[in-house]
This record gives structure tokens, C-alpha cells and sequence, in this order.
């Protein structure tokens, strides 16, 4: 019995982004082809300039390509329009980002509702996913406080809650823990691989720390728009394996 | 969806709850203003509606005019140049219904204890039709009254009031000059002419009395003013052209001469002050909802404002699912609702303005329904209007761009 190959989740191919400056256009993406399947824990890494936030930010759909085809979970992400996009992005993204961006005048349970309140989920419905999201991520003692009242370790984990909540194909996490001290760092990374190895849930990372990167099972690595490097991490390097 | 976009709009001006109360104060001062002013502007037009139905219809004043003796010129009506006579044939002209001479004067009226100062008008039965006038008890004057000069009273209610208070007027005696006159009717009130005089305030005795008993005439045929009635709105140029010309050939005064009488357009006068009133509520409705488009002005800032200090959390909630109406819908909604709350206070304020007008000016003032639903629908418009500017300007912001705005 040959095993399945799992769901291709992120299919970018030959994918080029240029910005159009006073100078004539910068080319900041050169042909880049990528496919994440469903249960991956890709590190994306590379100097800054190097064109990873950018890459990012397109699979992300928050952003567009000049060329090239970014399928998502088997949809064509190219000509949707700013509705479409936003759809996407709460049916099938899950974001983590490096200041939290939690808002600040919702209590943690509101924060975490706030997707399933765009996806149309009812009240009560929204109350009791966001609540068993926190528990999830151990945060039952703080459901009704203000992110201002907690660490930023805990914000972080608030906003992992957050991005599950509409069972998302894949997390994408921008530098989740650059603003974080080097123990909340280690957990905030467990959590993501046990997310990943228990839950199965893709999550495509964006670091330029190896210590960060080692949790993840494979590295993209960008110099100067273009994937120089593509490959599992080594044995010696990995954690949680 | 609404529910949640409703509750995040509350949560939002709650946050800044000084800011949102001096947002909402434009919106309050401004329909209050409206309220206040349309308010007093209807009482005013109802005050002189109900004075200009008090008067009679389709009326022309006929006065002897000034008497130039040795180059003095006296009041208008002191000189008595008209007469029972010229009465009667103003009656036989054809654009001419009803003719009423009177003779006027202010005297004291005694009853019992009680006296007081009031207007006495000598007349004939036509009075109380040019006047549309009616008695509310009693009888009023008839022909007979007027050939026989009979001693008897008509009082108004202000002299009913004054003289009687809850006693019953009716057969008895007041004195005029010394002059006893019994009190067959009592007049229906009439309130305010439209220049402000008490209608009420007022004894009608039989004209032929006055000249004869009362105020003694060195001229016992003369009339002070004769008040003319035509037959209808549209014949009032040519009646005035009509009573004119008759006084004219009757005294052998030539065109081009000036004439010793005067014929006024009572309904003009009564027209301009309408007029008057009408254009003076415009300019306070105008006015007020100047100070309303200006609420609607302070509400633009500030949303303007609050889109720049939330950019952030846009980009969070357009990151997260959130598509460009959910956005727009917000801040709309933001809008309308400080406006709207505002216009639910300015509403009480003015309400209760009118009500505070009326008891310590004694200005008439009445708060219509049109007038508190026009607040509504131009504070809900206001809101989307002066809403939908910062609210779009929300909602075309670029995901990236507002997630890495600081």
C-alpha cells in the first residue's frame, strides 16, 4: 500500500514581483517556484532584501504578483479582486505576526472571534470556539482580559488562537518571535511544532534566526529574489524530531 | 454581522468618550437650534394666521383724512369729512358686499364697583358681518337699535371679564359717560389682531348712540371710518378703484387732487405681515441648519482623525477576513450613530427650549412633528454624508500598507 502524497497547499510558480520606483522597476522576486504540501513546516529565511517579506506578503494574498501563479489550496489567487482576497485570506490563512497585532481595546475571547466574525459565525457560536482556542494555546485564566494585561509571550499565543480559528489550510508567521525574549521564543516555537506534528497544521514560518529555523522541518532560503536553497532540515540540527 | 459591527462602533466611541460627547455637541446644538427655531417661527406664523382670520376677509378701511386748517396737518380720522351718506352709497356699487361705519373711542365703562378703560365702537348690524363676528350669548345689534338709538351693549370678552368676572352680564346695566346701557350680548373671542391689540377688549353700542349720546359730535352725521367689505378676493382692485372714484365725484374732488379720505387694504397689510413672519422663520431655520451642516463638519474631522489613529487595526481586520464593505459599514455606521444619538438629544433640547421660550418670553412656539423628523432624516443624512468620505477612505486602504503603518 503506497502512502498518498498529501494536499499541495501553496503552488507558486515562476512567480516574479518588480516595484515600480522614480529609478525604473526593481525587480525584488526572480522566478520563484515553491510548493508547500498540507502537514509542512517550512522556515523561509534569508538576509533582509532578500525578498521573503515580499514573498510573504503574496502568499498571504496581501499582496499581488507581477507575473507568475500562486495557486492556494487549489485556488488561482491571480485577477481576484479586493473582496475575494479578503475571502481568502479568512477561509485559508491563519497570520502570526512579529508585533502581535492584537486590537487593543478587544478582550482576548473578542480577538480571537474577530475571523470567525467575518467568516458570518453567530455570537454564540464565536464565543465558544474563541474559548476553546485559549485553552488550547493555555491561556484559560486570561479569557476576558485585555491583551495590554498580559506578556507579550501570551499576546503571541493569543494570536496563534487567532489564526486557527477558521481552520485555516496554513499559518503564516512573520517573524513570530522577534519581539520575544529567548524562553518565550522556545515557547512560542513549541507550540507551533506541536501544533504542526499533533494537528497536522501547515505552517510556513519567516525568520533570519537558525535557532528559530531549526524547529521547522524544511528551509527556503532567499538571497536577492531568487530560492538558493531548498531542503529538509538536517538531522543534527533539527529540534523535536 | 450587524449585531457585531454595531457593538465595535459602541466600543469605540466609548473609548474615547470626551472626544465622541464634543462630536456628538455640534450635532446637538444644531438640531436643537432647528427644533427651537422652526418651533418659534410656526408659533409666530400660527399667531398671525389666527389674527388675520380674526379681522374679516376681503376688507378695505376708509378714513377721512387729514385736515390741512391753517397748514396744520391733524391725525388721519380726526377730521370729519365721511359720513352715514357716503355709507350708503358705497353699499349700491357692485364690487362692494357689505359696508360698516363706525365711530370709535376710548371711554371709561362702569359696573357696579368695577370700571375699566376700553374701546367703544359705535356701529351698525353690518359690523359683525364685515368682521365675521359672532355673539357667544345674548343678541347682537339690529336695525332697529341703530333708527331708535337705543341704549343697549354688546361687550367683548376682555370687558366681560374685567367688569363681571363669574357674575352673568347679560341684562345688565353699565354706564358709559353716565349713561346707562343694558348688556344684551356678549361677543365670541377673537384674540390678537395681527398688530398686536386685544380684539376682545371692546363695547359695541349702536352707531346712531355713539354720535348722538356718547361721544357728542359737533358733526352729529359724521363717521370716523367706514369699513368696506367686497364681494370677493379677486374684485378687491377694482372695489378699492371703485370706492375711490365714488368719494371722489361725492365731494367733487378732481384726479390728481389729493383726495381728503384715505382707503386702505386692510388684507395688504395683513399679507406683508405674513409675509414678514414667514421669511423671518425661513432665516432662523436657514441659520440653525447652518450650525447643523457644521455638527455634520465636526463629525467629518474627527472620523478623519480616527481613520489615521486606527490604521493599524484596519490593516489587522483586513488581514484577518475583513473585506472593504465590512470596513466602510464600521465607520458608516460610527458616523450615524453619533449623529443620530445627537440628533436624539438635540431633539429633547429643543423641545424643551420651546417649552422654557414659552413660559419665560411668552413667545408662542410650537414644536411640529415635520420639523423633529426632518432633524432625523438630515442628522442620518448628515452622518452618511459627512461618514462616507472617511469611511471609504478606511475601507480603500491597501492590507500591507496599513499593517505596517505605525
Amino acid at each position: 500500500m503506497t502512502e498518498q502524497p498529501a494536499r499541495v497547499v501553496v503552488g507558486v510558480e515562476h512567480l516574479h514581483k518588480q516595484y515600480e520606483t522614480a529609478a525604473g522597476p526593481v525587480p525584488v522576486l526572480k522566478d520563484v517556484n515553491v510548493t508547500v504540501r498540507q502537514g509542512e513546516f517550512v522556515a523561509v529565511m534569508g538576509p533582509s532584501g532578500s525578498g521573503k517579506s515580499t514573498f510573504m506578503n503574496i502568499l498571504g494574498c496581501l499582496d499581488t504578483p507581477t507575473s507568475g501563479r500562486y495557486m492556494l489550496d487549489g485556488n488561482d489567487t491571480s485577477a481576484l479582486d479586493s473582496d475575494r482576497l479578503a475571502r481568502l485570506r479568512n477561509r485559508f490563512i491563519g497570520f502570526v505576526f512579529q508585533g502581535f497585532n492584537l486590537l487593543p481595546r478587544a478582550s482576548l475571547v473578542e480577538n480571537v472571534a474577530l475571523p470567525l466574525v467575518y467568516a458570518g459565525v453567530g455570537r454564540k457560536e464565536r464565543g465558544v470556539r474563541a474559548r476553546e482556542l485559549l485553552v488550547r494555546v493555555g491561556l484559560e485564566r486570561h479569557m476576558e482580559h485585555m491583551p495590554s494585561q498580559i506578556s507579550g509571550g501570551q499576546q503571541q499565543r493569543v494570536a496563534i488562537a487567532r489564526s486557527l480559528a477558521n481552520h485555516p489550510s496554513m499559518i503564516l508567521a512573520d517573524e513570530p518571535t522577534g519581539n520575544l525574549d529567548s524562553a518565550t521564543t522556545h515557547e512560542i516555537m513549541d507550540l507551533f511544532s506541536e501544533l504542526n506534528v499533533d494537528a497536522g497544521i501547515t505552517i510556513v514560518l519567516v525568520t533570519h534566526e537558525s535557532d528559530v529555523a531549526r524547529y521547522a522541518k524544511r528551509q527556503v532560503t532567499f538571497v536577492d529574489g531568487i530560492v538558493v536553497h531548498d531542503g529538509a532540515v538536517s538531522e543534527g540540527e533539527a529540534v523535536h524530531r | 454581522m450587524i449585531g457585531a459591527i454595531l457593538r465595535e462602533a459602541w466600543k469605540s466611541m466609548g473609548a474615547n468618550k470626551l472626544r465622541t460627547f464634543l462630536t456628538m455637541l455640534g450635532m446637538v446644538i444644531g438640531v436643537g437650534a432647528v427644533i427651537l427655531m422652526l418651533a418659534i417661527g410656526q408659533g409666530a406664523q400660527l399667531v398671525v394666521k389666527q389674527a388675520i382670520a380674526s379681522m374679516g376677509s376681503n376688507l378695505f378701511i376708509v378714513l377721512s383724512s387729514f385736515s390741512t386748517s391753517s397748514g396744520v396737518r391733524t391725525s388721519t380720522g380726526s377730521a370729519p369729512t365721511l359720513n352715514l351718506n357716503d355709507a350708503r352709497a358705497l353699499l349700491e356699487l357692485n364690487t362692494v358686499a357689505e359696508v360698516a361705519p363706525m365711530q370709535p373711542g376710548t371711554r371709561q365703562v362702569v359696573y357696579g364697583a368695577n370700571n375699566w378703560n376700553t374701546q367703544i365702537y359705535g356701529v351698525t348690524p353690518a359690523y359683525f358681518t364685515v368682521r365675521d363676528w359672532t355673539v357667544a350669548e345674548g343678541e347682537p345689534l339690529y336695525d332697529t337699535d341703530v333708527r331708535n338709538a337705543t341704549r343697549v351693549a354688546v361687550i367683548g370678552q376682555t370687558v366681560l371679564d374685567r367688569l363681571f368676572g363669574d357674575e352673568a352680564a347679560i341684562g345688565k346695566t353699565i354706564r358709559l359717560e353716565n349713561i346707562p346701557f343694558t348688556v344684551v350680548g356678549i361677543l365670541s373671542g377673537k384674540g390678537q389682531s395681527f398688530d398686536g391689540r386685544d380684539q376682545d377688549d371692546t363695547v359695541l353700542i349702536p352707531i346712531s348712540t355713539a354720535q348722538r349720546k356718547v361721544f357728542g359730535s359737533q358733526f352729529p352725521n359724521s363717521v370716523r371710518l367706514i369699513m368696506v367689505q367686497a364681494v370677493s378676493e379677486a374684485a378687491m382692485p377694482q372695489a378699492e378703484e371703485d370706492i375711490g372714484r365714488l368719494l371722489r365725484e361725492r365731494r367733487r374732488i378732481p384726479e390728481g387732487q389729493e383726495p381728503d379720505f384715505t382707503v386702505r387694504n386692510l388684507s395688504a397689510v395683513a399679507d406683508v405681515q405674513a409675509q414678514t413672519t414667514k421669511v423671518m422663520s425661513l432665516l432662523l431655520g436657514a441659520v440653525a441648519c447652518v450650525s447643523l451642516v457644521v455638527g455634520g463638519i465636526g463629525i467629518m474631522n474627527i472620523m478623519l482623525v480616527s481613520v489615521t489613529e486606527r490604521t493599524r487595526e484596519i490593516g489587522i481586520r483586513m488581514a484577518i477576513g475583513a473585506r472593504r464593505r465590512d470596513i466602510l459599514a464600521q465607520f458608516l455606521l460610527e458616523a450615524i450613530i453619533v449623529s443620530v444619538l445627537g440628533c436624539i438629544i438635540g431633539v429633547a433640547l429643543g423641545v424643551g427650549g420651546s417649552a422654557l421660550a414659552v413660559r419665560v418670553t411668552g413667545i408662542y412656539a410650537e414644536v411640529t412633528v415635520w420639523s423633529v423628523l426632518l432633524s432625523f432624516a438630515v442628522a442620518a443624512f448628515i452622518g452618511v454624508f459627512f461618514g462616507f468620505y472617511p469611511a471609504r477612505k478606511a475601507a480603500w486602504l491597501k492590507p500591507i500598507e496599513a499593517l505596517r503603518y505605525q
